[in-house]
């Protein structure tokens, strides 16, 4: 380890790697330091994603590929399925073994990357921030940095130290568990999402299938609804109901910011990215592809500043997040805003006229197309995609 | 058990460690920065804690709760 680097990534998840990565192939020095144990452990994550969202930064690999995913099925509160197909579209992954291999893809490029090393301040320097202060093995260290990117997750507090709004509305914190578990009887190709009322009010609950008759079991909820009652009750009540007896492999709990994008994600020295900087895709509440995408802008953005010796130009940032992501995401909440307050009545309605539309028709657009009937405020949001 | 507590305000707010997943979602929606977390250590930074219950609200699992002479629960 040297004394310096041009750049310090905080959290090895997989919007840090692909940052760590994308500043070390543009030259700059980095140093990637991770809180926890392993890198990819534990997992907090659904572990779906779309095959382009992968692509872009990875190469597919079957090691870490535990399901392809060609079919949604939404239910709604009556138990009626809308499926849609989609072709080859999707996978659910193998997270710890993913995050490793993106890891490690940056340590390739370059970046090194040290384990149980806990973040715990910033050092400034002339109201910049210069690098950071972490505790590695029990004893408490500092180290410099040009650029501190801060890729802490949904827990994260380097921008906040650093004087950024950072924190997230419990409004609007999905406040999420989920179970791995074995023996569960679904379709191996399809991603079954339940909505309503009595299986994740304001959110969804979700079945996401895995090798062998796994799935990753699961649901999040507003912290308004957790205000009165818990993810975890919901969860409970749910394998009880459909599988009492399912043996559970995983069992976790997690947050998923499902914001638009924090209002400022640089500041003099700092850059945040993924969860961090709210970056997750507020409808689905996907955030593996969306940070990625932000992790990479983030990393060749701060070697540009590096080999321009201009850190100024880190607070291009903003800009190009909003560009390319941003604007869209904030679309996304709009919709969600409406989508998720929808009574079970209107989703139950939704399903039917949907399943109306012969099974070759059925699209995702034509699923919209239907919400929007019952919902036909939702239409000025949704003109805005073709204006923007 | 030992928790550890915060102590300022009227209302006490208890994070129950053992039972904790150390997922985060607390100190995503902390407003005041209260809450420390490691790889599996979590606590309540006394003086920064309002007793906002914000942290209450957004755990999954319940695991925060409040204890208000010495009855922990999960609402006010």
């Amino acid at each position: 380890m040297k004394n310096e680097y041009d750049v310090i990534v905080v959290g090895a998840g997989p919007a840090g790697s692909i940052a760590a990565r994308y500043a070390a192939e543009g030259g700059a020095s980095v140093i990637m330091l991770e809180k926890d144990r392993d890198v990819g452990y534990p997992v907090r994550c659904g572990e779906a994603i779309s095959k382009v969202g992968v692509s872009e930064f990875i190469t597919p690999d079957e090691r870490w590929i535990s399901a392809h995913i060609s079919k949604f099925a939404l239910i709604s509160p009556d138990g009626t399925e809308a499926v849609i197909e989609f072709g080859d579209a999707g996978y659910v992954l193998e997270r710890r073994i993913f995050d490793y291999e993106l890891a490690k893809t940056a340590a390739n490029a370059g970046a090194e990357i040290v384990t149980r090393a806990y973040v715990n301040g910033l050092l400034f320097e002339n109201g910049k921030v210069s690098g950071v202060k972490y505790e590695y093995r029990g004893e408490q260290k500092e180290l410099k940095a040009k650029i501190v990117i801060g890729a802490d997750g949904v827990e994260s507090r380097i921008g906040r130290w650093a004087g950024l709004k950072t924190y997230v509305d419990f409004r609007e914190m999905e406040c999420c568990v989920q179970v791995t578990a074995s023996n569960i009887n679904v379709k191996g190709d399809t991603l079954y999402f339940y909505f309503g009322e009595n299986v994740a009010p304001g959110g969804y609950f979700w079945i996401f299938p895995k090798v062998n008759g796994a799935a990753n079991i699961g649901l999040g909820v507003s912290g308004m609804v957790g205000k009165k009652r818990s993810a975890l009750s919901f969860l409970n009540n749910f394998m009880e109901n459909n599988f009492p007896n399912a043996p559970v492999l995983t069992a976790i709990a997690g947050g998923v910011p499902s914001s638009i994008t924090l209002e400022k994600i640089s500041a003099p020295g700092i850059m945040l990215v993924g969860d961090a900087a709210r970056q997750v895709n507020p409808l689905s509440g996907g955030g593996i592809a969306s940070g990625m995408i932000g992790g990479s802008i983030a990393g060749r953005i701060a070697a540009e500043a590096i080999e321009r010796n201009s850190l100024d130009h880190i607070l291009k940032y903003d800009k190009a997040w909003h560009e390319r992501l941003g604007k869209r995401h904030e679309l996304f909440e709009k919709i969600k805003n409406g989508i998720y307050n929808f009574s079970d009545d209107k989703f139950n309605k939704i399903a039917h006229s949907f399943n109306k539309i012969p099974y070759e028709k059925r699209t995702l657009g034509k699923l919209f197309t239907t919400a929007l009937f019952n919902q036909p405020s939702l239409l000025v949001d949704v003109a805005k995609v073709f204006i923007i | 058990m030992n928790y550890r507590q915060a102590k300022t305000g009227k209302l006490l707010i208890d994070i129950l460690p053992d039972k904790c997943d150390f997922c985060g979602c607390c100190v995503g929606v902390c407003p005041e920065d209260a809450i420390e977390l490691k790889e599996a250590e979590i606590f309540i930074i006394d003086e920064r804690c309002t007793n906002c219950a914000k942290c209450i609200w957004s755990c999954p699992i319940e695991v925060i709760k409040f204890n208000r002479d010495g009855v922990v629960s999960k609402a006010i």
